[in-house]
């Protein structure tokens, strides 16, 4: 089955025919507008190996992310980046290739974080091995974590190693009054302190904490954190973009900054994540003004959902980085054809 | 070899006389790093003193085609600061700023030069310190635990210094001001910092780097278990896994081990167990009730025959010192040893122990073993004599066994000390030639001349066809004194 991959991939290279890498397409709109012919990956799926007490697992890349998740909940483990799906066809694959962590990014790591290896097919067809199955690996260039959220556009990701981690015996949220400057003090503060976050959102006046850990020190932090104990669902409608703060019409922009940027003052709706570092941001503002505010507090903005996509959805890159990137995609994939442009503009 | 003249000429322009070693005196101290098997006299040394003498270095040596090899406190295990015969080696000691720590933000801005452990000590009265804690920590520097990404025996709940660098800046060989990361959580395009760590040097010089901090547990405590037989130690790994807990260390010790380290520092371990465990929790004074109690269960269950919990912090630092001081202790009982730094998948860890314990009746050579159980990574030690040639041969075939059977299990052949010249000709058992190929190609990227650390970590494929016969040459430590994993 890899084969067949392999094989399409080497007669797209032979023709320098553009190939759209896509498991259930839940992630269509990020990043540029994709073109060339879609290589579908869902036929290479399932989970090639698990074993709980090695707290890794590796999946094909086809495998449903809700089914590879589900598997691990049976044995009380997880994901600890929390991914996005975005949708209920979500695979693994698009999942690593998109990068995106979730809620729990800013106490447990990012998905980047938990990638152990990857079987890669690149743009010559050949099937490449990088990292492997164990927790410490520094055998040659972590070209693994490369991969994550390199949009498909280095090579397909057929099967991936995760590690993982032991699902929380105990959770609680709560939720209190704030302002978001008052808010953002708060939520950065708590995260220098030994305490059981697992995540923290504000919106609107609210500032949302959720707490997992042991039964015992879940309750001594709510006691220490005051506020009202609310529904967890909260945090799904926060990871999978399905809180009504994310409708409407204006475009989705995703701020990364650094944490203790104080509020930004922009035209539109805000919702903030990772104890400050993620600024969710619903404006018609131009492209160019979000740009810039991300860029003074040394963040930067992508256009994450817009239904018109006139300009590029990442920011540019310094010229050295940008060359590196170039150099890169060169490497993985000489003849240009995996989703070209989706991330950086064509040249 | 070429003639230093040029190099230092051109050196001299921008660089006071202070700055620049090339007599073979002076030169001397840096021909080796930890790995002290391996030497080569640099041709040059220069110690720049700002940022802007490094970028000068580096353009200098890549118009004039100067191989380059920067070194940080030089206590590396794998020969990756060994200096380049016909080139300068780039000191970076001098950097030694705690350029800001912001406690709000949590995260300490430093140069390469500052000492692993000066990190924790100065976010100490915030609340908040550095995770990764490799063992040479109060000698090895953060450019240079950048460069290996440096674990520790913390790394299962904390992880590697890969986990906790936010960002860095430094240059490119042709001397282009570089930035990977930043204050945020990610930054646009391919992960280029996950790829810089841990290039051994290979792909960027680093002159300054941002540290992710985090709150201190409040309060720790060990329990050391003891087992009369190895692979129920090994056992009891895994079933603490797969009760969901995850320690913040988990370090084992077979009985060879436990005996020589007892012999120089009085740890308290039980000398008639086949092996102990090591076993930490850390958190809140709740949080570490209930796993200690939770741990304490679990061990019971696999067969612990004897169990005791650290009372207080003074205890529990000596239960650690034991296994800090591992390989010194090592160093008392043999006149040399080598040290192996494979990591396995932890359900195989019976099958390679007893391998190992093959090995050691094969080549008539004794190996204690210390482990990071919790990530499946191994330090057999291989005890020999090298003014024995034929030991010191026995030990090399001993050392390219065992890590031939990490990767034959799933493993690799390394897991934090680096590839270096050391494990070099190891790459061509773990990788392919088209993964070989990639990693050139991505050196390419960066160094289109190859003149940032030439020779190590990624093999030629000459080499990797010569490679047969040939077995990876055994190494002896430098700082003997230094406690290591």
């Amino acid at each position: 089955m890899i084969e067949q991959l392999q094989e399409k991939i080497r007669q797209a290279a032979q023709a320098r025919a553009a190939l759209r890498l896509r498991g259930g397409g839940t992630k269509d709109f990020y990043g540029n507008a994709l073109r060339g012919e879609v290589l579908d990956t869902r036929a290479y799926a399932g989970i090639v190996a698990y074993e709980p007490t090695e707290l890794v697992v590796t999946a094909k890349c086809g495998t449903a992310l809700s089914e590879l998740e589900a598997t691990l909940s049976a044995n009380q483990q997880m994901l600890p980046f929390e991914p996005p799906r975005f949708g209920a066809g979500a695979t693994v694959g698009g999942c690593v290739a998109a990068g995106l962590s979730g809620p729990r990014r800013a106490s447990a790591g990012a998905l980047r974080d938990f990638v152990l290896g990857v079987k890669l097919i690149d743009g010559r067809g050949q099937v490449l091995n990088f990292g492997g199955q164990v927790m410490k690996n520094v055998a040659g260039y972590d070209v693994s974590r490369l991969i994550a959220g390199s949009l498909g556009t280095l090579g397909l990701i057929a099967e991936v190693s995760l590690k993982l981690a032991p699902a929380p015996a105990h959770g609680m949220t709560l939720v209190l009054e704030a302002p978001q400057a008052r808010a953002l003090e708060l939520m950065n503060r708590w995260a220098g302190q030994p305490l059981p976050l697992s995540a923290s959102a504000w919106h609107d006046g609210e500032l949302s904490v959720r707490l997992s850990g042991s039964a015992a020190a879940v309750r001594a932090a709510a006691t220490a954190l005051g506020g009202e104990s609310t529904d967890a669902g909260f945090w799904s409608g926060v990871r999978e973009h399905t809180d009504a703060f994310f409708t409407g019409e204006e475009p989705l922009w995703r701020l990364s900054v650094p944490s203790t940027t104080p509020p930004l003052e922009l035209e539109g709706r805000q919702l903030i994540e990772w104890n400050g570092a993620l600024r969710w941001l619903k404006s018609g503002m131009p492209a160019n003004a979000v740009r810039e505010a991300a860029r003074r507090v040394k963040g930067h903005a992508t256009l994450f959902r817009a239904a018109d996509k006139q300009v590029a959805c990442f920011p540019p890159l310094e010229p050295v980085v940008e060359r590196l990137h170039r150099q890169l995609k060169a490497a993985f994939d000489p003849a240009g054809i995996f989703n070209p442009g989706r991330m950086l503009a064509e040249r | 070899m070429g003639s230093a003249l040029p190099v230092v000429t051109a050196l001299r322009e921008f660089l006071p006389e202070r700055a620049i070693l090339h007599e073979e005196e002076d030169t001397r101290p840096y021909e080796c790093d930890g790995l002290t098997a391996y030497r080569q006299l640099p041709m040059v040394v220069a110690m720049p003193e700002t940022i802007e003498q490094v970028q000068r270095i580096l353009k200098t040596c890549s118009s004039m085609k100067v191989p380059v090899v920067p070194r940080g406190a030089g206590t590396g295990l794998s020969g990756g600061a060994l200096p380049p015969g016909d080139g300068v080696l780039l000191s970076m000691a001098k950097f030694m700023r705690v350029l800001r720590i912001d406690p709000l933000s949590r995260l300490a801005v430093v140069q390469p030069g500052v000492r692993n452990a000066v990190v924790s000590e100065l976010a100490a009265p915030f609340g908040l310190y550095y995770a990764p804690d490799p063992s040479s920590q109060i000698a090895c520097t953060i450019g240079g635990n950048v460069s290996e990404n440096s674990g520790g025996v913390h790394c299962l709940k904390y992880g590697l210094t890969l986990h906790n660098v936010l960002g860095m800046r430094g240059f490119t060989i042709d001397g282009e001001p570089i930035e990977l990361g930043s204050e945020a959580l990610d930054s646009a395009g391919y992960d280029l910092l996950a790829l810089a760590i841990g290039s051994e040097g290979m792909l960027m010089v680093v002159t300054e780097v941002t540290l992710k901090l985090l709150p201190k547990p409040q309060c720790a405590r060990v329990i050391m278990a003891s087992f009369d037989d190895v692979e129920k130690a090994g056992a009891a790994v895994a079933d603490i896994i797969a009760a969901g807990l995850v320690p913040a260390g988990l370090e084992m010790m077979d009985r060879p081990a436990t005996r020589a380290v007892e012999q120089f520092v009085s740890a308290g371990y039980d000398l008639e167990a086949a092996a102990i465990l090591l076993c930490e929790s850390d958190g809140t004074a709740e949080e570490v009730e209930d796993e200690i109690a939770r741990m304490k269960a679990v061990l019971e269950r696999a067969g612990a025959t004897r169990m005791t919990v650290s009372r207080d912090e003074a205890e529990r630092l000596r239960f650690w010192s034991g296994r800090k001081a591992a390989f010194p202790a090592v160093g008392r009982i043999s006149p040399d040893y080598y040290c192996m730094d494979g990591t396995i998948p932890r359900k195989r860890l019976g099958e390679v122990l007893t391998f190992i314990a093959a090995m050691e009746k094969k080549y008539g050579l004794r190996c204690p073993n210390v482990f990071h159980a919790g990530d499946g990574n191994l330090h057999p030690l291989i005890l020999f004599d090298a003014n024995d040639p034929d030991q010191l041969h026995r030990t090399e075939q001993f050392a390219a066994e065992v890590l031939e059977k990490c990767v034959a299990v799933g493993g690799t052949i390394t897991g934090e000390h680096g590839v270096g010249v050391e494990k070099i000709n190891q790459m061509c058992v773990q990788f392919g030639a088209a993964e070989l190929a990639l990693f050139r190609a991505v050196k390419l990227a960066f160094d289109p001349h190859g003149l940032l650390n030439p020779g190590k970590a990624v093999p030629t494929l000459a080499r990797c066809s010569e490679y047969g016969g040939m077995r990876v040459h055994g190494g002896k430590l430098a700082h003997p004194d230094l406690p290591r994993f």
